[in-house]
């Protein structure tokens, strides 16, 4: 049995730390580790500000749609915004040498080093990222 | 309401010798408009009140954000430019998995704690 949230909320950052905690409560009621829940708190401050900023470019009008399902083994998230999607594949590998001083460009980064599934859905205003439990085997 | 916001006290700077150990005031590094301050402040240190030496103690933080990680790089870049050094130490453990996921981990400085910082300029 897994718990499921469904919900859409205006491009506004103080939005996004009020879902942060709305996770974070409920991986804390399945008991998951504090390790995990930086975990996936990290990878969806960087996923919420990348649909607000960069997809929906903080217009007001524009929501960013998120579901959401956790369960003992699992959680798993979709987030969707408003804004004409990119290609992930095209933006500049924030390790590579010459692009290690950039000031930015490290929120995909991040979200694929902390979570165990990340995938862009075309045109590449959604992403659906997975975080299997510590311990946990994935699902099928 | 709003320009005591922003005047808000961020970091807790205190000199030992000639090195600015720094502290942050916030538990959490999050926010475009927070990051900005705490960056404009970091910058001041170096570019107005001329520190040439940064220990940056993150015992306090958290939660810290990729949007943070590009005004440490532009402070590291800084105090190169002006044969200063910038060293962080006491980040949490899965703070320090962001520097090293990102890779900065080999182009900043970081020490396990405070001591080991002041002997690492």
């Amino acid at each position: 049995m897994s718990v499921q949230h469904e919900l859409s909320i205006p491009s506004d950052l103080s939005e996004a730390r009020r879902i942060q905690c709305l996770v974070e409560e409920a991986l804390q009621q399945w008991g998951y580790s504090e390790h995990d829940i930086f975990a996936v708190k990290l990878a969806l401050e960087e996923a919420l500000v990348n649909a607000m900023k960069h997809g929906n470019q903080m217009d007001p009008d524009k929501k960013v749609h998120i579901r959401f399902a956790v369960n003992d083994r699992q959680f798993e998230i979709h987030i969707a915004d408003e804004g004409p999607g990119f290609n992930p594949d095209e933006v500049p590998d924030p390790t590579d040498p010459e692009n290690l001083e950039r000031p930015c460009g490290r929120g995909l980064l991040l979200m694929r080093g902390f979570m165990t599934h990340v995938e862009y859905t075309p045109p590449g205003n959604a992403v659906r990222m997975v975080k299997v439990r510590d311990g946990a085997a994935p699902s099928p | 309401m709003a320009g005591e916001t922003t005047r808000r006290r961020r970091l807790e700077v205190e000199d030992i010798g000639d090195i600015a150990v720094v502290n942050f005031v916030d538990k959490k590094i999050l926010d475009e408009q927070n990051i900005q301050l705490i960056g404009d402040d970091l910058f001041r240190l170096v570019d107005e009140l001329g520190r040439r030496k940064l220990l940056l103690n993150f015992g306090n933080v958290e939660f810290m954000s990729s949007a943070a990680l590009g005004k440490l790089i532009t402070l590291h870049r800084k105090l190169q430019a002006v044969q200063g050094k910038l060293v962080l130490c006491n980040i949490a453990k899965d703070i320090l998995e962001v520097f090293k996921i990102t890779k900065l981990d080999r182009i900043l400085t970081i020490v396990p704690d405070e001591q080991a910082g002041l002997q690492a300029f």
